[in-house]
């Protein structure tokens, strides 16, 4: 490969593996939001938690980066269900909105535990090597190959596990009908608890992956702001549109950084926001999104 | 089987729905629940199932007992668990799944796969038709088909006694017959005790052995089938009959109504 298609497919593979991360952690944000209708702000400062803590564990701990990587996938179980039974449960039954600002709480005070914790710096993990893979020409770090491999392998994961497993479906039933799930024997609580679960384990995963590549920081937090138009893009309620929509995110915003960059600075930052926009405009379900079924 | 005793039902603190309802119903049985709108039936089997907690409903007094033990204040779950299943009014199907999965969400109670694998089967064999839209979106079938599967999921659970919240609603006079004459099936073969709550009185006690009637929130009548038949007020009120048995003209409006003011 030479010449223009290189220097698509470079950019373009770049953003497929940012894309799969993106996908990852806005599958964390359609899950509670599909089963439970709250919109978690805080999914962001999940991801940072994260990657903070398997930072913590790898560099201050001298942990092996995959030990630390299974612990900080334990501790966000805990997170998840910390935060789903001391933050959450009391408010179920409460006016959803109220609990969205809550989750919006939730973000300031998770931000303010990882600054007393571990201060304000940006950090870096340098567990991967630098020297980048020559793909026909693309050149790859080993980091965006990995992140693209566990991405998308965590994804057919869990897009099995929705479609066969019996707890999958017992999740969609409650996302799709609460009482009557509830009538079927199916707990909502428990069904609640592992959502915040998976959500917050996802979440890390991409935290940890992001900060792999761009450095462990508070910024880290919007990645979360990055993904809801992903998930908004897909239609928040669907699971394939939330992969398709991260995705999309990824490739957009860096084509947008090789193509338009030179014109327009930093337009990588706000070229997914545009097509969202135009996106929502022309389809306001987003593209996957479940239009009430009506059986005329 | 079931015993309701004396329950007391609170809505939301203030609205008193049940004032001291008294029911029961005997293992193999199939009883009916009839009564106007608003006189409290599905309020009664949403205590029963427990999903009353659901909707800020309360049982503040009274007991509800199954096979001897006090259900009231369980959660719908544990009430699943031990044979209960509500089959909810408006036929509840889970739309963006499929007859499949709508099938399966209901196996949260089993964990052996050869007994979900036959009550799979079983459920095909009294329902023949939803064995070919099997992947087809609940939310897409007809009326009927939805009311079956929703009658499926409850035999997919161990359900020992179903409660039926007007499976007759919205549906055709021919399909209503056809899934009453499954009900008595289940009843007689699977040996699944059932109350039934319905407007259609007519259908309701042609199967049911055992009939409560309701007004506001109490039980009026009580007896078997064949002498709530012949009540009179029975036929006034529910089924529509005068003593001759032809239709009630509107003049006797007043009466009915004066009459019902009586009985409660």
């Amino acid at each position: 490969m030479k010449g223009e298609l290189l220097f698509f497919m470079q950019f373009f593979l770049s953003g497929l593996s940012m894309g799969s991360i993106y996908a990852l952690v806005a599958l964390g944000f359609v899950l509670i939001y599909k089963s439970t209708s709250i919109l978690n702000l805080a999914q962001g400062e999940f991801l940072m938690v994260g990657a903070y803590f398997c930072l913590s564990l790898t560099i201050d701990f001298g942990l092996n980066f995959y030990a630390s990587f299974a612990v900080t996938l334990i501790f966000s179980i805990v997170l998840g269900l910390l935060v789903e039974r001391v933050v959450l449960r009391p408010l179920i039954g409460e006016p959803i909105i109220s609990i969205i600002m809550v989750t919006l709480g939730l973000t300031y005070v998770l931000r303010g535990f990882v600054i007393m914790v571990w201060g304000n710096d940006i950090r870096q993990f340098n567990v991967f090597p630098q020297e980048p893979i020559d793909l026909w020409g693309v050149k790859l770090t080993y980091l965006y190959v990995w992140s693209m491999g566990i991405s998308f392998f965590l994804l057919s994961v869990f897009a099995l596990f929705f479609k066969y497993a019996r707890t999958g479906i017992f999740m969609r039933a409650v996302a799709d009908h609460q009482t009557a799930a509830q009538s079927m024997g199916i707990s909502v609580k428990r069904v609640f608890a592992m959502s915040w679960c998976i959500a917050a384990v996802v979440s890390s995963i991409g935290g940890i992956l992001v900060g792999n590549i761009a450095g462990v920081g508070v910024d880290l937090g919007y990645v979360g702001l990055k993904v809801l138009p992903a998930v908004i893009f897909g239609g928040l309620d669907s699971i394939l549109g939330a992969i398709i929509g991260g995705l999309v995110v990824g490739i957009l915003e860096f084509l947008s950084a090789g193509y338009l960059d030179p014109y327009i600075p930093a337009i990588n930052e706000v070229f997914p926001f545009i097509v969202l926009v135009l996106v929502l405009m022309i389809k306001p379900y987003g593209l996957f999104g479940i239009e009430e079924i009506e059986r005329v | 089987m079931l015993a309701v005793n004396n329950i007391e039902v609170i809505y939301d603190d203030v609205i008193l729905v049940l004032k001291g309802l008294s029911l029961t119903v005997q293992d193999g049985q199939i009883v009916t629940l009839l009564g106007a709108n608003g006189a409290g039936k599905t309020t009664t089997l949403k205590a029963i199932s427990g999903l009353l907690k659901v909707e800020e409903g309360e049982v503040t007094d009274g007991t509800i007992e199954f096979f001897g033990k006090r259900i009231d204040h369980k959660a719908p779950e544990e009430i699943v668990k031990m044979g209960i299943f509500q089959v909810m009014e408006g036929r509840c199907v889970f739309e963006n799944l499929t007859v499949h999965e709508n099938l399966m969400a209901a196996t949260r109670t089993l964990k052996d796969k050869k007994e979900i694998q036959r009550r799979y089967e079983t459920v095909f064999h009294y329902f023949p038709h939803l064995k070919n839209l099997r992947g087809r979106l609940a939310g897409y079938l007809s009326g009927g088909e939805q009311q079956m599967l929703v009658i499926g999921r409850a035999l997919m659970a161990r359900t020992r006694l179903m409660l039926l919240d007007e499976p007759s609603l919205g549906l055709s006079p021919i399909l209503v017959a056809e899934i009453f004459s499954i009900l008595k099936r289940l009843n007689k073969e699977q040996q699944i005790t059932m109350l039934l709550v319905e407007q259609n009185a007519h259908m309701a006690l042609s199967i049911a052995e055992h009939g409560y009637v309701m007004e506001n929130g109490k039980i009026v009548l009580d007896d078997d089938v064949e002498k709530l038949k012949e009540n009179e007020d029975i036929k006034m009120f529910y089924l529509g009959l005068t003593e001759r048995g032809t239709k009630r003209s509107y003049r006797d409006l007043k009466f009915y109504k004066r009459r019902k003011r009586w009985l409660t």
